[in-house]
Order: C-alpha cells, then structure tokens, then sequence
C-alpha cells in the first residue's frame, strides 16, 4: 500500500506528530479562497440554468486540492497550466475572476483574456494535451535560467491518454521543473477511476519516469499544501518533477450537462459528504479560536459580496464583434484570409 | 557563389539561425550526433551542444506538445519529425493545439515553431515513411504549409519559416535532398511566404505543382517542348498562403493547367487548386483543367511505387490531351 498523506483529518483534528507548513493566516487566505469557488459555483450553476452562463465544471469537493496546490507557487514567477476544473487555482494565480466569469458569459473578446504577466496557459478541453506543453515550459524556462516552477493539473481521466506517459517521460529525462498535480476525483464524467486503471496508486506511476511521486488526502488542504511545497521546492533545486496524485471526489457533476443520478451510487456520495475539505477546516479553526459563528457570518457575507461585484463586473464587459471573429488566428494572416474576412464584414456590416 | 544541395541549404540556415538568434534550439529523433536521418542536422551539436539540439525520447506527440511549451517559455524551437507521415503520432498536438493556440488564447500565446518534415517516394522507404499527407494540415487554421523544391527556396524559406511568429509545417522533399547542387548564397536571405514561383515560362499548358512534383513538371516541360508544346511551370511553395495572384495569373494566360502532386487524388491539395481556378478563371480556361496525383490507395511497397507515384508519363500525357482540346 502506498502512504496516503494526512494532516487535517476530516473531523478537523490534526493528525498526532504533523507540522503543517502552512501558517494560521495563511491557512485562513486558504479558506476564503475555498469558500468562495463553493459559493462562486452554485451562483454560476443558478447563472447556467437561466441561460446566462456556459458550460461549466464546478470546483464542489475539491476546493482543498485546488487552492492548496496554488498556493504553494510565487505567481510572480512560477505557472499554473490548468486542464478545466481548476478556477481558483487560476485566481489566485492572478487572473482576475470577473474577466474569467466575462468569458464564460460569451464576452470572448481580447479584453477578458488571460492578461499580460499572469502566468496562466488556457484551460484544456483536449485531456492531457496540456502536459507536453507544460512540460516543454518548463524546460524552456530551466534553460533560460529561470527561477521558475510549472504546475500541471490532470484528472485521473485525463492520465489514460498517451500524452500523459509522453509528457512525464520526456519531463523525467530533461529533469524539468515541473509538478505533475493529478485530482483523483474518482469520475472521468461516468467512469469510475476502477475502470480507468489497474494501478492501485496513481503516484506509483512516477517510478516508471524516474521521478518521485506522492499521494496525498486531496480533502486535506495542509497536507496537500504540504507535498505541493515539497514537490515546487524539489522543482526550483534542481532536482526535477515530481508525480503529486490528490485523492478527492467530485461532490458536484462533470459539468452542466451531465446527470450523476445516471451512474452514480448515492451511498457513496454520502460517504464522500463526510469527507468535506471545507468543514473540515472550519471545525479546526475553531477548535483552535479563530474561528465562530460571527467570523462565518462575516465571511460569507463578504465572499457573497465579491461574487455579485464579479457578476456586475463580467456583465460590463463589452460583448463580442464581428471584428474580432478573424482575430488572432495569425500573425501574420494569409491573403486568402483577409479576403475572407473582409467578405464576411461587409455581408454582416451591409444587413 | 557557394553551390548546395536542399540537405546542405538546411543545415547552412539552421546554422547561421542559430548564431544569429540564441533562442533558435533543435529537438527530435536522432537530430544530434547522428544528424537526422538524412544528415541535415550534421555538426549541429557539436558546434551549439546538447543543450540546443536535443535528441527527444521516440514520441512525436511530446516533440511537438513540448515544442509548443518551449515557444510559450520564450524559446524558438526548430521540431524535427523524421518523417512527416510519423505525424500521425502527434497530429493532435499540431491541428488542434499549435495551430489553434494563438486564437485560443485570444492573442495571448502566439506559438513560433516550426516543424521540419522530410516526406515523398521514389527513396524505396518501408511504409509510411513516404506519405503525402500536406492536405490534412491545410484544415488546421492558424498553421503555415511551406513546401521547397528547391535548394534556394529551401534555405530562404526555412529562414522565413523560423522567424514567422505563426507556427509552420516546413515539408522537405526527401527525392530531391541530394539531386544536385544549385547557388545557395551565405548569410541571410528569406524567400517570403505566399509568392508562387513561375520556374519556367510557356503559352500553350501551364502545370502547377508544388515539392518534388515541381521537379516532375519541369522534366515533363523539357519532354513537351522537344514536341513543340511549351508549358509554364507554377511552383506554389506554400500551400497556406496560397498564391492565389500568381496561380489564377498563370493558368488565364495558357487557358489549359494540369495540376500535379504526390498525394492521393482525392481531396489532395490539387482539388482545392481547381476549385479556385473554377472561381477566378473560369472563363479563361480553354479545356477542363487536369490532375495527375497517387491514385486513392495506400503507400504501397517499395517495389511498386513507381506505378503509383505520378510519373514523367502520365504527365506528359495529361497535359498533351488537355492541349488537344
């Protein structure tokens, strides 16, 4: 059996002997930063079923993994190479979630992209096809000499594609600074992780690429943090990649078009319930006094807050133009394409 | 003035590149101390090290992803697939990530990469190895499709190709690596991308090809003229941007064009030329324009690729009986 890390048991005591790293303030930033991608999902839900949202994959149940793994990096000079699921790992990487929120609100315009100096890539719908590339990232800043640190995200899913073996290998061969961040949230839409592999442990796959890899409670937010530290420092040493596998479960749906009740077992997502990466931080906090029903209400008043200036904020953004549907396909266009272009202005400019 | 093979013409460019931009690094299967399997990165790791021409483990998909990565980080990397049917294994990471990236990120992450691609038959290679597969790429929005005949072109296009802040597929006809040698100047020059090249000048037939088949056309020119018909020759250099100007230009003046490539007929690169011929000079043309191309089947065995490959006779004939009509 594979050592699964734990610091913060889901009843909110501390596993007897640990030391998380991560400090009270900066586990309480921690907590804000989960409880906001909870309340951000239900109200974006509720935007989606009245038709003023996209498709989307909520965060719900694995808000620890998320926040905990970004915030073990300096957005300042580390990146974040996102597959969908990840939000507020963006967000705290500096992508400012009212832009974010604009995007999925059709206001897919230059102005809502990932700015300038957010070391943010796009999120992945091709599973998987974000590891070459973040690894050959990671490489290129390692040969410009740059102090940097990659952190990729899968889901177990996503670990069946051949990408997933070609990315790691060839990161295990140029020793690259990179941290393969895997959610094991048990579901790749309908199926469940048994059917996705035999290995018994994710994590055991990083021997196969000759790099260290660790599973840790995905629930646990100061354990995950913990591993995601160890794993960015091993990085910025020198020392290589690391193989992170985040045990977790998707308490919500793959995304708004899917229907769990199709496939899934309601005892075992009452079980995984229990397991709350976010209860499980406030029955600590408060066992230790920093934590009461007037800081809850406090804070869920001020994340409510955020939201709705969020909300308020994506729905100024300007919409989309005709203009911008030849935007950035090239550089340096084909004539053929400007033709193109110029037809299709003049039909939709001309009606 | 230096005489060079297109071998010879890639390696002088990838070398004075890579003196000229230190960002410029090579990466894929055997391009170190081997120098390719054609020879074409010959001294390359010696003279820059095995930091900037890097032998990649044999995955094509993590070649090209890494690549994309490598370009993000501020890298200009130089991928070589060795063959360019091997892009089979990573076509994934080339149609739908490297030339879409620039567009999905909203202008956010253009991507300058180029990927070299030896491709073509008549080297007698085991299967795959010889597909043409150009037209598969040509759906692949926001990729540039360059494909030299020549030395010349071989070298002020790879130029060109490197410093394009878009991505590009550079296809190197390996039937023609080692021909023969033709004036390939030193230092820097770029052959810009979109501008066919008339090669040869004629009045009766004007036979548009690109990549070795450019070659065919101009022995089947040679072949025609001793019968008394002259033929133009269009070589189209890069299938995306498409010479539209030139193309259309060429075939109104000789109201008669056979359009002659390499790959599968059907749906080959040549369709999509006479479909914009019926758009722009369709009232020039005198005869129903022509295709000589492989016939819709696979590759086959190198003992028989000389029956499938278009041939100096079938050229010959198609463009005789479209001038006889």
């Amino acid at each position: 059996m594979v050592e699964r890390r734990s610091i913060l048991k889901p009843d909110g005591t501390i596993v007897p002997g640990s030391k998380p790293r991560m400090d009270e303030e900066f586990l309480l930033e921690a907590l804000r930063l989960m409880m906001l991608s909870r309340a951000y999902d239900e109200r974006v839900i509720g935007l989606q079923r009245q038709g003023r949202f996209g498709v989307y994959s909520p965060g719900l149940g694995q808000e620890a993994s998320i926040v905990g793994s970004a915030m073990s990096l300096d957005p300042s000079r580390d990146w974040i190479v996102p597959q969908y699921r990840e939000l507020m790992a963006v967000v705290r990487q500096g992508y400012p979630l009212e832009l974010i929120t604009a995007t999925y609100m059709g206001k897919t315009t230059p102005d809502t992209r990932i700015p300038e100096g957010v070391n943010v890539l796009p999120t992945q719908v091709a599973l998987a096809a974000q590891l070459p590339q973040a690894t050959g990232l990671a490489w290129g800043l390692k040969l410009q000499g740059k102090d940097a640190v990659v952190m990729a995200y899968i889901g177990e899913g996503g670990s069946s594609e051949g990408d997933f073996h070609e990315a790691l290998n060839l990161a295990g061969v140029q020793r690259a600074p990179i941290v393969f961040f895997m959610q094991n949230n048990q579901w790749a839409i309908s199926t469940p992780r048994r059917m996705q592999s035999a290995v018994p442990s994710f994590s055991l796959r990083a021997a196969g690429y000759g790099f260290p890899g660790v599973e840790v409670d995905g629930n646990d937010v100061l354990a995950v943090y913990d591993v995601a530290v160890e794993a960015v420092e091993r990085a910025r040493a020198g020392e290589g990649p690391s193989l992170v596998e985040a045990v977790t479960y998707r308490m919500g749906f793959h995304n708004t078009t899917d229907n769990p009740s199709r496939y899934l077992d309601p005892a075992e997502f009452e079980e995984a319930k229990q397991r709350d990466p976010i209860q499980r931080v406030i029955k600590y906090l408060t066992a230790i006094g920093l934590w009461d029903d007037e800081r809850q209400k406090t804070a869920d008043q001020e994340v409510a807050a955020e939201i709705e200036r969020v909300v308020e904020a994506a729905q100024a953004q300007r919409g989309v133009r005709p203009e911008m549907l030849f935007d950035n396909v090239y550089e340096r266009p084909p004539a053929r394409v400007e033709r193109q272009r110029a037809e299709f202005l003049k039909s939709v400019n001309g009606h | 003035m230096p005489q060079r093979n297109i071998v010879e013409a890639i390696n002088n460019a990838l070398v004075e590149e890579m003196e000229r931009d230190p960002r410029v690094m090579l990466l894929g299967l055997d391009v170190g101390k081997l120098g390719g399997v054609f020879r074409t990165t010959t001294g390359l790791i010696e003279r820059f090290g095995d930091r900037r021409v890097v032998d990649t483990p044999l995955a094509e998909a993590s070649i090209l992803g890494a690549s994309l990565g490598l370009a993000l980080s501020g890298m200009v990397p130089v991928a070589e697939i060795q063959f360019l049917g091997f892009t089979a294994q990573g076509f994934h990471q080339i149609g739908p990530q490297l030339a879409k990236y620039r567009h999905r990120s909203r202008g956010r992450f253009p991507c300058q990469v180029t990927i070299r691609a030896p491709f073509g038959g008549g080297i007698r290679s085991p299967e795959f190895h010889s597909d043409a597969v150009e037209a598969q790429f040509v759906q692949s929005p926001g990729l540039k499709i360059v494909m030299p005949s020549n030395a010349y072109d071989a070298k002020g296009m790879l130029l060109e190709a490197i410093r394009d802040p878009d991505p590009v597929l550079f296809c190197e006809p390996d039937r023609l690596y080692r021909l023969g040698r033709m004036e390939v100047p030193d230092g820097d020059y770029r052959v810009p991308f979109g501008k066919a090249s008339v090669v040869r000048e004629g009045d009766d037939i004007t036979l548009v090809a690109w990549s070795a088949a450019s070659e065919l056309c101009q022995r089947a020119a040679d072949t025609l003229a001793a019968d008394g018909i002259e033929a133009c020759v269009v070589d189209l250099r890069t299938l995306v941007p498409l010479d539209v100007e030139t193309l259309v230009k060429a075939v109104a003046k000789t109201g008669r064009a056979v359009v002659v490539h390499e790959a599968p007929l059907s749906a080959g690169f040549g369709a999509e030329v006479v479909a914009t011929l019926m758009e722009e000079a369709f009232y020039d043309l005198d005869a129903p324009v022509a295709r000589v191309a492989s016939y819709d089947i696979p590759f086959p065995a190198a003992s028989m690729e000389h029956w499938y490959l278009p041939s100096l006779e079938r050229v010959v004939a198609a463009a005789r009986r479209t001038v006889s009509l």
